[in-house]
């Protein structure tokens, strides 16, 4: 069936192929280009109009004028500052007890769940189809003063005889724990999931108790859940002002009620822009300084 | 775009077949002319560059430089689906959303067939896997894959088929009835298989010819026979099977034989197994034997006329069952690996003087001095 | 407490707390479908009267309301098609192709998902006045397509880097050109994920409600009507709307849940 082969071909004088064209190079920014250009109109430039309107004064009645006016910042820094360290204070309570709440959850579904993995999953999201806002009006029923959870607080004592839950911080952070929980429950269980069980066994083979096996092996496994899931919680919590504004009062009020009342009531909008930029930027800082130091990879 | 009707004419020749990443050669100015029907092997560590080889013919990964022929037609611009060529690849890649029928007529349909119904019956017959028409691939276990991967590839027709290390997810079992499958199935169809692996046993097991390559290029090209008996490198002589490389002088010559000399030892070979490169400025070269074609008898023993004789102390004694195998040392301090085939026969303890003996022309030279392709893995037996 | 018990509540510790868990989740989405059959008198729905049909048989009682809704769906209609469209180009040409700026495509992508909405709302808002146009439909879809992208790039992007890429090799070895191989394998095989995708984005933007409001001009979306509701008087109509919208997800969810484990077996 076969001859016998050779090795090295007799020369047949062929020319050597020229390499093949690479004609689709680009496919890839013909696809990137509709998507990122809307990216670039709709985030960047008005980010960049923002950068631009901090820096102007003037009023609406007389016009804006770019004056690079730097005291736009300084001079709401001072004024706001109590909303701003409210804001980032109520986000950081929210988070972490978020975190407390969502933790054991998402370890249940990961770690005990089986079959009923999905269908957990799926009861994770489903409250949350109702809207935002008509989830939050319903705590400002559960959180009534004739409600029985102000009434059960009062007979064990957690509350004043004429205490309240609503118009009280307390009340603004638990909304904000409720509102984002499955942003903090998906990361957590997504990251759990993926930890090789064997990992677990092998602590506890090498006699690890169950807790120490779960803190040295499985806590630091789900860190990059964790991470992802703080973030997604944090960063809407401290820009929010719904919570406050339907659980709260003023005396309540976040850096995100600011930027609010001065951009559509007020129409102060260099003081706004000047908020709002200040907000971003400190927050991009925290992503940044938090990412690096929990060492996560990339998060896209 | 029609699947192409099998003809005689379906050498397979490699031009010159070079493919460059970046400053990283992994296929090195390839050459090879494979005639039709035939199964051959490309054999070699991860990384010699097989893959990528088998790759450009599929068209897969286009060359660097050099052409890739297929009978009169040049397929180097060629995309892959305007090849004659199919492939089995190493994880299958059967389409999960599709059943195993839709997969194995997956080719016919595109190629415009419409009716795929008897042919795609008949395949499955021959992988043996009737029955399994609405399966989908996640149903299916790794072995029966493998097989509708065979089958989704061979229904077309093609000039050629690649096989891209495609039993390395098999356990041992599987993989040796799989082997023999694949032979067997060669033989019906009459198609050149192109079969890429790092498995020496399955090279030698399946292929007619075997291409061993390392680096980016062939080292050595020829029957299983062939490179088994006569490798011409110290990387093929230890990639397949184990070898004890002796290093001796030349003496001279006395007719058909040469005289060698190793420490005050004399061996002769054949001398047409020196080629006029292999003797050095020193006139040393390596000569080979494998571990089964030495006899080990008590020291005493009579050498049979016409042998090679060393002698030597067991140092070790392995039992593997058909076989023992047996750690000899010689008077130079060199370990030698003996395998004695086991038929009844006394194991000879460790300690025991013996001598090894084996016929002249059971031996290979090498060259001294031939570059063992810097990346080869160490001799079987330490020098 | 005996020792067998305390194991006993230990080791069950963990799905004890999580059956707390999701009641404390549950427990809004009760009182609201509860109150939506509240018989209400008064302007804001927030003292048990009694139990009434009436809210649900006449769900667009409430002036506005079903405009709001409409409008609600239109938007996330259209924004939708389109995020899911340009965020599914994007997700490819990350997956697939070698580029250059990829890391200023990532940093891109990723922002708008890290900035609070109150930012992204008002920066818009900025960037409309400066230019002189006008806030409305138009410029709430604008701003909604936009922060919809990143999420369909994440989830699709998601979907593809988890598919074997030799597939798309095994077809074309298979004799199917570019085309065929994306018609017949690539996209059966991302589908999944451009649904999950398009699901999310409208949910999304149909919930959104910050960068809505700084954006809408005189437009009202179902969540601007709430909000205002919340000030005028809040009937128990919003309750109503709040269950439908529950039982629909839920049912849509569920039925793809069940289908995907249908075609399994």
């Amino acid at each position: 069936m076969t001859q016998p082969l050779v090795a090295p071909a007799a020369d047949t004088g062929a020319d050597v192929a020229p390499p093949v064209r690479r004609r689709g190079r680009w496919i890839p920014y013909l696809l990137l280009l509709p998507g990122l250009l809307w990216l670039a109109i709709f985030f960047v430039l008005p980010m960049l109009t923002v950068a631009s309107t901090s820096l102007q004064e003037g009023s609406l009645a007389q016009g804006y004028e770019l004056t690079w006016r730097v005291a736009n910042y300084t001079e709401a820094a001072q004024r706001y500052a109590a909303q701003f360290s409210r804001a980032f204070l109520f986000a950081a309570a929210s988070t972490v007890l978020a975190l407390v709440v969502s933790y054991p959850l998402a370890y249940f579904i990961a770690f005990k769940a089986g079959r009923w993995r999905n269908l957990l999953l799926l009861l994770v999201i489903a409250p949350f189809f109702t809207s935002f806002l008509i989830r939050t009006l319903a705590w400002k029923i559960i959180l009534s003063d004739s409600g029985w959870v102000v009434g059960t607080f009062q007979t064990l004592g957690l509350l004043p005889e004429q205490g309240r839950l609503l118009a009280t911080s307390v009340a603004v952070i638990a909304g904000l724990t409720y509102n984002f929980l499955p942003f903090m429950t998906l990361p957590l269980y997504a990251s759990l999931e993926k930890i090789d069980r064997s990992l677990i066994e092998a602590a506890t083979d090498l006699y690890a108790s169950p807790f120490t096996a779960f803190w040295k092996v499985t806590w630091p496994l789900s860190l990059p859940g964790v991470v992802a899931g703080t973030l997604l919680t944090f960063i809407p919590a401290a820009g929010d002002f719904v919570n406050v504004r339907f659980l709260g009062t003023p005396s309540q009020s976040m850096i995100g009620n600011v930027i609010e009342s001065r951009f559509l009531v007020v129409l102060d909008y260099p003081t706004a822009a000047a908020l709002s930029f200040t907000l971003m930027l400190a927050i991009l800082l925290l992503v940044g300084l938090y990412v690096r130091r929990a060492g996560t990879e990339t998060i896209v | 775009m029609t699947a192409p009707q099998p003809t005689e004419d379906a050498e397979l020749r490699l031009i010159g077949l070079t493919k460059r990443f970046g400053p990283i050669t992994a296929v090195d100015d390839l050459h090879l002319r494979v005639p039709s029907g035939a199964f051959i092997a490309l054999l070699g560590p991860s990384g010699c560059g097989k893959t990528t080889t088998l790759r450009m013919v599929a068209g897969l990964e286009a060359p660097t430089a050099g052409q890739i022929l297929l009978g009169d037609t040049d397929l180097t611009g060629l995309k892959p689906y305007r090849r004659p060529v199919n492939t089995v690849f190493q994880s299958y890649a059967l389409f999960p959303h599709l059943d195993i029928y839709e997969n194995v007529a997956f080719g016919l349909r595109r190629s415009g067939i419409k009716d795929v119904r008897a042919q795609v019956g008949q395949m499955l017959e021959l992988v043996q896997l009737t029955g399994f028409e609405r399966r989908r691939p996640s149903q299916v276990s790794g072995g029966q894959a493998q097989r509708v991967a065979l089958a989704r590839a061979l229904i077309n027709h093609p000039k050629m088929l690649l096989l891209d290390e495609p039993l390395g997810a098999l356990d041992l079992k599987l993989r040796r009835e799989m082997q023999l499958t694949l032979k067997r199935i060669q033989e019906e169809v009459r198609i050149t298989f192109l079969h890429v692996t790092h498995d020496q046993e399955e090279a030698m097991t399946m292929a007619d010819t075997i291409a061993v390559m390392s680096q980016g290029r062939i080292e050595q090209l020829g029957h299983p026979e062939q490179l088994y008996e006569r490798p011409r490198t110290q990387f093929v002589a230890n990639f397949l099977g184990q070898s004890n490389m002796l290093r001796a002088t030349v003496d001279g010559r006395d007719g058909d034989l040469v005289t060698l000399r190793i420490a005050d030892t004399t061996l002769v070979v054949p001398a047409e197994m020196l080629s006029h490169g292999m003797l050095t400025a020193s006139g040393e070269v390596h000569v080979g034997v494998r571990p089964e074609k030495l006899d080990l008898a008590p020291v005493d023993d009579p050498v049979p006329q016409g042998r090679n004789a060393l002698r030597g102390v067991v140092v070790d004694t392995s039992f593997m069952g058909t076989s023992t195998q047996y750690l000899v040392r010689t008077g130079w301090d060199q370990e030698l690996t003996v395998f004695a085939q086991n038929r009844h026969t006394d194991v000879v303890a460790p300690g025991t003087r013996v001598r090894l003996t084996w016929r002249p022309e059971h031996a290979f030279v090498l060259d001294a001095d031939t570059p063992t392709s810097a990346a080869a893995p160490q001799p079987a037996v330490a020098p | 407490m005996s020792r067998r018990l305390w194991r006993g509540v230990t080791r069950n510790l963990v799905g004890f707390y999580a059956a707390l868990a999701l009641l404390y989740l549950f427990l809004p989405v009760f009182v609201v479908i509860v109150f939506s059959f509240n018989d209400n008198v008064g302007r804001f729905n927030f003292t048990w009267q009694g139990f009434t049909l009436d809210s649900w048989l006449n769900p667009c009682g409430v002036a506005g309301l079903c405009q709001a809704m409409i409008r609600s769906i239109q938007i996330a209609i259209v924004s939708t098609i389109v995020a899911t469209a340009l965020g599914t180009m994007v997700a490819f040409a990350l997956v697939r192709h070698r580029f250059r700026g990829r890391a200023m495509t990532n940093l891109l992508i990723f922002l708008p998902m890290a900035s609070p909405e109150v930012v992204l709302g008002s920066a818009m808002l900025a960037l409309f006045l400066n230019v002189g146009v006008r806030t409305g439909f138009l410029t709430i879809l604008l701003g909604h397509i936009m922060f919809n992208i990143s999420y369909v790039v994440v989830t699709v992007k998601a979907r593809l880097l988890g598919m074997d890429s030799r597939l798309e090799e095994a077809a074309m070895d298979l004799y199917a050109d570019e085309w065929q191989t994306f018609r017949r394998v690539t996209l059966p095989l991302v589908t999944p994920g451009v649904v999950a995708a398009a699901l999310l984005a409208f949910a999304l933007s149909f919930d959104d409600f910050i960068i809505t409001l700084f954006n809408s001009g005189n437009t009202t979306t179902f969540p601007l009507f709430v909000y205002g509701a919340a000030q005028r008087g809040i009937p128990p109509q919003i309750n109503v709307m709040g269950t439908a919208l529950f039982a629909v997800a839920f049912v849509v969810l569920l039925v793809g849940q069940v289908t995907r484990r249908f075609r399994r077996s």
